[in-house]
């Protein structure tokens, strides 16, 4: 094991990929010479050469196309959205182009492409830059779309992420970045796409939440465990395939449901949850579920209306309080 | 020096020949079709501007990639793809070319390096970009045809595309087919300026207008836009002067232009008679022998439609299908 940051973890992931597969390559912004907006990218320019390792205009919706097509001819790329704010310039190429045309082509045209970069709330910059896109992306077919929390699971899902043959959008968080994890030497090490993981057992509640909000989570669990509440904690680290299996033989155990997210609440990944959950659960719950979501309002710039806005361990708290009905 | 007929032997010029009216009969068929309500949706004829991608693809080589926007069926045609693959497709039938899931606009052949068929306005230009990025990639020499229409000329994601296309040096021909019309909206209500063809100037991206309506001409300037790319200097544009003689799509009743317009072309500028001029002109085919080819294309669709009439709907467990590639086990 090594401790490294989740964003050394995610460089790790691509050089070793791209080390096994000549036909991986990484595009974007500021990817090479400034070694990549946050970083992720350093030294890859170096190791791999300007052929591989790309600088793109700021043109997403082109460079976004560029790289649909780059796939379609087998080449597997990796490219990276500055911040996921922008990829809403390409989504018509990610899901018009990259997610449909397996199927618009009976099965044909290929597109093993991935797209990665920070999602969600970054910190004190406004309503345009702070935006979660897992519901957005995890309602349509055709791609796989994950968004880790720990640098093992981002090593290792990055690396499935490259090698799966299709298109994969992969969100990172920035706040994330500079955390530290314990993460396998092992050069193979891998993690499955579609997989949720229990992060934490319990017995009286089962939290189900991804990406940064886990780390909330486990803290809210904390808090809880000193006032006699045992909770679980569920990573989905997979928002399509959603891993409903694993949320349910939770509530199996516990009864007790509450999902956490950064993004808005409604047709968020609470709301399928909740739908999922009434399907295959129902006769399981105690209480109905609840759900800790971003505010329904465009990210406010102040710091206290920031922190209003966005979910707060205090918050996960008293959702468990509630579904416990301990208030 | 060659003649107007670039020296071209007899056989491939009636191979082209033959090829433009088969594009045409089957566009004739499709409309037939549609009309009877065998095929459905969207559904754009390609008539009257046959001999644009009839005259490039003759002088594309193997390894070669294309893609174009919706009005696509005489692309496939021109790449080789069999008709009975494309009609099958816009009657919703399992032998069309994707299984009868994609329809008129969304078509693909792997095999025959045909990379759509796509439905959004424009998309085809990065998508071909990055056709070209990846023969680039490798190195095998190949060039990217990327067709769109003067409608799509206007997207943002063009010259997106351009700028890349040009800051990378990349071996594609950008092919705009000006059939004057975006829809129901004519150049000179939807453009600022009408030349296409120079809009790579500020990337620079040399460019060429071209009598679309011509063959040989098509030809001619495809043969010099291929120079330039594969000896490496990078992306050409040829905007096609040509013309469409149905409406946008099969539910357009063309209000926006006259009945003029549209017979004054067809009368002395269609591209199939001016082929046919230039073939009896140059005494390569009686009127007899063109007579009998056309006789020959007349029964090949008779048997294409026949053969996709009897190809039967897709089977209900297709719905689920193609949605992901899942035969690949992980860790792959």
């Amino acid at each position: 094991m090594a401790l490294l940051t989740v964003r050394e973890a995610l460089r790790d992931a691509m050089a070793e990929e791209m080390r096994r597969d000549p036909k991986v390559f990484v595009m974007g912004e500021e990817v090479a010479q400034y070694q990549g907006a946050y970083k992720v990218t350093q030294g890859l320019l170096e190791e791999f050469g300007e052929g591989r390792v790309m600088d793109t205009p700021i043109t997403e919706y082109g460079f976004a196309g560029v790289g649909v097509g780059a796939a379609f001819k087998g080449l597997k790329p990796i490219v990276e959205f500055m911040t996921f704010n922008f990829s809403m310039q390409a989504i018509d190429h990610i899901i018009n182009s990259a997610a449909k045309t397996l199927y618009m082509s009976g099965g044909q045209m290929t597109c093993p492409i991935v797209f990665r970069g920070p999602n969600g709330v970054a910190s004190r910059v406004g309503a345009q830059h702070s935006q979660c896109f897992a519901s957005w992306y995890s309602h349509c077919p055709g791609i796989k779309v994950v968004a880790p929390y720990s640098a093992a699971d981002a090593k290792g899902l990055l690396k499935s992420a490259i090698r799966d043959p299709n298109p994969v959008v992969f969100l990172e968080n920035e706040l994330m970045y500079g955390r530290s994890f314990e993460v396998p030497d092992d050069p193979d090490y891998i993690v499955p796409l579609g997989k949720a993981s229990v992060v934490r057992e319990g017995t009286d509640a089962t939290i189900v939440t991804f990406s940064l909000a886990v780390g909330k989570a486990l803290e809210a669990a904390d808090r809880l465990a000193s006032q006699g509440v045992n909770v679980e904690v569920i990573d989905l680290r997979t928002l399509r395939p959603l891993d409903i299996d694993t949320i349910v033989a939770s509530i199996q155990k516990t009864n007790r449901i509450v999902t956490v997210e950064e993004g808005w609440p409604q047709s968020g990944i609470g709301a399928e949850i909740a739908a999922q959950v009434m399907t295959h659960a129902f006769d399981f719950l105690d209480a109905p579920l609840e759900r800790v979501t971003g505010k329904d309002v465009p990210l406010p710039y102040a710091a206290n209306l920031e922190r209003l806005a966005i979910p707060q361990v205090d918050d996960i708290t008293a959702a468990i309080r509630k579904v416990c009905y301990k208030n | 020096m060659k003649n107007k007929l670039r020296g071209q032997s007899k056989e491939q010029l009636l191979k082209l020949y033959y090829e433009m009216l088969l594009i045409r009969r089957l566009e004739e068929k499709s409309g037939q079709l549609y009309g009877m309500g065998k095929i459905a949706g969207f559904c754009h004829l390609y008539i009257g501007q046959e001999a644009v991608v009839t005259g490039i693809q003759s002088l594309a080589k193997e390894g070669d990639s294309v893609i174009t926007g919706y009005r696509d069926h005489g692309h496939m045609i021109a790449c080789g793809l069999d008709p009975r693959g494309v009609l099958a497709e816009l009657m919703g039938r399992i032998d069309g070319l994707s299984k009868g899931k994609g329809g008129s606009m969304h078509m693909f052949s792997k095999e025959k390096t045909f990379y759509g068929g796509h439905g959004i306005v424009g998309a085809q230009v990065p998508l071909g970009t990055g056709l070209a990025l990846a023969h680039k990639y490798e190195n095998d020499g190949g060039v990217v045809f990327a067709y769109f229409g003067d409608g799509a000329a206007n997207q943002g994601q063009v010259y997106e595309a351009y700028n890349m296309a040009s800051l990378w040096k990349l071996p594609i021909l950008y092919i705009i087919e000006n059939n004057h019309y975006s829809m129901g909206t004519s150049v000179a209500r939807h453009s600022a300026t009408d030349h296409f063809y120079s809009r790579g100037a500020g990337f620079n991206i040399p460019g060429e207008l071209v009598n679309g309506m011509d063959l040989f001409d098509v030809q001619t300037a495809t043969e010099k836009a291929l120079a330039h790319i594969r000896a490496g200097k990078g992306p050409y544009i040829l905007e096609m002067d040509t013309y469409r003689y149905k409406g946008h799509s099969m539910s357009d009743p063309g209000r926006y232009r006259s009945k003029e317009e549209v017979d004054t072309i067809k009368q002395d500028n269609d591209p199939l008679s001016n082929c046919k001029r230039d073939l009896l002109a140059h005494g390569v085919a009686t009127e007899a022998e063109l007579k009998v080819l056309e006789q020959k294309v007349k029964q090949e669709m008779d048997e294409v439609v026949n053969f996709c009439e009897a190809s039967p709907e897709p089977e209900a467990h297709e719905l689920y299908t193609d949605v992901l590639i899942e035969d690949k086990q992980w860790p792959y």
